[in-house]
């Protein structure tokens, strides 16, 4: 699909936006992505001073279907909760974007996209991709359906981390900047859940050195252990003994390795409908892009100087309690950086034992919060 | 419409128009929203409770959650032209660093606080031999949040320890308008409730270097209004 003519034509829209080879896109690593696919959904429609656009950016295994209902899984879309009538951010009001990011396999180019060189899936031969890879194929996208100033840029998780590189690369393209549960760098512990799960992909027989659509199969094992082990750190602990305690799939044990606790099977269940969504090497990509993930070491080390531009900019950075992936400290860290910098900077912590998944889910803290910020906002850029 | 309080009648009246400010303690940002209409100023808050911060950002104000005791130290030195902490001074774990880093991170600091010397506190005592309850201090003793109340006198003398200068000083009581008074004068311990100060240093503020690495220090554009400032005569 042409991207011209897409906007505001109905009130959801989307497809892909083509970059023909030689508007490809240039990568931190050095090497550039001739052509570039650019998968999205927009809801709502642009204003005709051209303020109301939102970005929002999605996190590790999310897609561009932030609302109405993701074609892939049959479910509403991952902020169904946040984007939608009546909502915080209410296509009625906004023109809300949203972007599948670089190296995703859900329409954008990725590992499981055909690499032009060889007329095969690119596999491992697709460049490492970055934070600011992703950014700077979201902005191309954002100047090319017309917006020059995004009213908000908006996300949480891997999400916030764009936000906070959008602040970084493109202060003057934007209003404002929501990041929600997310951190200036990935931790060492964070890097390590990733290494767990990338090597439990590597090590799956059927993931074949990363060219295994070529040979027709597909790891599953070997991901759905990766989303396994990743979707504990998406809870909490109090989360986890509310929701499951050590209640049994059945009664009595099986003295065997059957899923006899009820959230081993809550685990597997997770593991197995992964696989049916995402693409093994996406998510080698997308994890190593976040744990290359350092905001202050692109800018001598000092986080505060990343903000620097950005004294225009309004901030909205939003953490959860019993969060342990990245934990409210990192959001400080974000806010005091902001602080050093001189930029107008909200924050707070919203109180909830759902862990870091608290961002898309059932929250109405975390709703009123984002609805008054941006009531507030689109008051002080005249869309009230 | 409401009635101003007498100390955010006072305030507004200190403060200069178009300055940084900062509202340590902002609750749901009645006083910030104020001093943004009525002076605009650049204002944001800091504030402990999750319903004051979903109000100040329902309002459209600046505002972060936290904690006076532990997070002023993360704010960079000279950030704000003032620094606000009304009616609260007394409630913090440490009176004395709260004060002091309220006036490196700003050039003045507004300190509202009690005056445990008023008549009224000292005939409580006197007479009921109890701790005083007062329309100013209204909380039993096991329930009260100020956990360091001190007289006019007491507050004066930690101002001069550190180095601090009194650039004016109101009384307040209950509903009255303010009354500017001499804080060292002969009765104002004995009949000031609350006392509200201005104060700035003496001496340059040291910065302070950053407790992590990873945020350093930046520079600060400072704006005009922040050249040396001549002392203003006080009416």
């Amino acid at each position: 699909m042409d991207a011209a003519g897409t906007t505001a034509a109905s009130e959801t829209d989307g497809g892909t936006l083509r970059f023909p080879a030689g508007q490809g896109l240039r990568l931190d690593s050095g090497a550039r992505l001739e052509a570039l696919d650019v998968a999205y959904q927009t809801y709502g429609r642009l204003n005709a001073t051209r303020t109301n656009a939102v970005l929002v950016c999605h996190a590790l295994t999310m897609d561009q279907h932030a609302a109405g209902t993701n074609p892939t899984t049959g479910k509403p879309g991952w902020w169904s909760r946040v984007v939608g009538p009546g909502l915080p951010l209410d296509p009625e009001r906004y023109f809300i974007v949203c972007a599948n990011v670089v190296g995703g396999c859900m329409g954008s180019t990725g590992p499981a996209s055909t690499n032009p060189a060889t007329g095969a899936p690119y596999g491992l031969a697709f460049p490492v991709i970055t934070i600011a890879d992703m950014v700077r194929a979201q902005a191309m996208l954002i100047a090319a359906l017309g917006i020059e100033t995004l009213f908000a840029v908006v996300g949480g998780s891997m999400g916030g981390m764009q936000v906070l590189q959008w602040a970084a690369d493109y202060p003057e393209k934007l209003f404002s900047a929501v990041c929600i549960g997310a951190a200036p760098r990935h931790s060492a512990q964070n890097i390590a859940f990733h290494e767990v799960g990338r090597q439990a992909i590597m090590a799956d027989p059927d993931w074949r050195g990363g060219a295994y659509e070529v040979a027709g199969v597909r790891p599953e094992k070997g991901l759905a252990v990766a989303r396994m082990a990743a979707h504990i750190t998406y809870l909490s602990e109090a989360a986890l003994q509310r929701k499951f305690g050590r209640e049994l799939q059945r009664d009595g044990l099986s003295w065997g390795f059957d899923a006899d606790f009820q959230v081993e099977s809550y685990l597997r269940h997770q593991g197995a409908s992964f696989v049916d969504r995402f693409d093994a090497n996406s998510y080698l990509y997308i994890t190593r892009a976040l744990d290359y993930f350092d905001l202050a070491a692109q800018h001598e080390g000092v986080l505060a100087k990343a903000f620097a531009r950005a004294r225009g900019v309004r901030f909205c950075v939003l953490s959860f309690s019993s969060d342990w992936l990245y934990p409210t400290a990192e959001s400080r860290d974000i806010v005091r950086a902001l602080n050093a910098a001189g930029c107008r900077a909200s924050f707070a912590e919203i109180e909830t034992d759902k862990g870091h998944d608290a961002f898309f889910l059932d929250e109405p803290q975390l709703d009123a919060t984002l609805r008054g910020f941006f009531a507030s906002t689109a008051q002080a850029r005249g869309l009230a | 419409m409401t009635v101003l309080r007498e100390d955010f009648a006072e305030i507004l009246r200190l403060v200069r128009p178009g300055a940084r400010v900062l509202d340590v303690g902002c609750e749901d940002g009645e006083l910030l929203e104020l001093l943004s209409r009525e002076k605009r100023v650049d204002g944001q808050g800091l504030e402990i409770s999750p319903a004051g911060v979903s109000a100040c950002l329902a309002k459209g104000l600046a505002v972060v959650q936290g904690d006076g005791d532990r997070d002023l130290d993360h704010f960079p030195t000279r950030a704000f032209d003032y620094a606000i902490l009304s009616k609260t001074l007394q409630q913090m774990r440490e009176p004395r660093h709260v004060l002091s880093e309220l006036l490196r991170i700003a050039d003045q600091a507004i300190v509202s606080v009690p005056n445990f010397g008023h008549w009224r506190m000292r005939l409580s005592l006197m007479s009921r031999g109890r701790m005083p309850e007062t329309r100013a201090l209204p909380d039993p003793w096991w329930s009260t949040p100020n956990i360091h109340l001190c007289t006019l006198r007491d507050f004066t003398d930690l101002c001069r320890e550190l180095d601090l200068r009194v650039d004016a000083c109101a009384a307040l009581s209950g509903g009255k308008p303010a009354r500017s008074i001499k804080p060292d004068g002969p009765l104002e311990n004995w009949r000031s409730e609350t006392a509200l100060f201005l104060l700035s240093r003496r001496t340059e503020p040291r910065p302070q270097a950053m407790a992590r690495d990873l945020l350093g220090e930046i520079d600060l554009p400072k704006p005009a209004a922040l050249a040396p400032k001549s002392r203003r005569r006080r009416r």
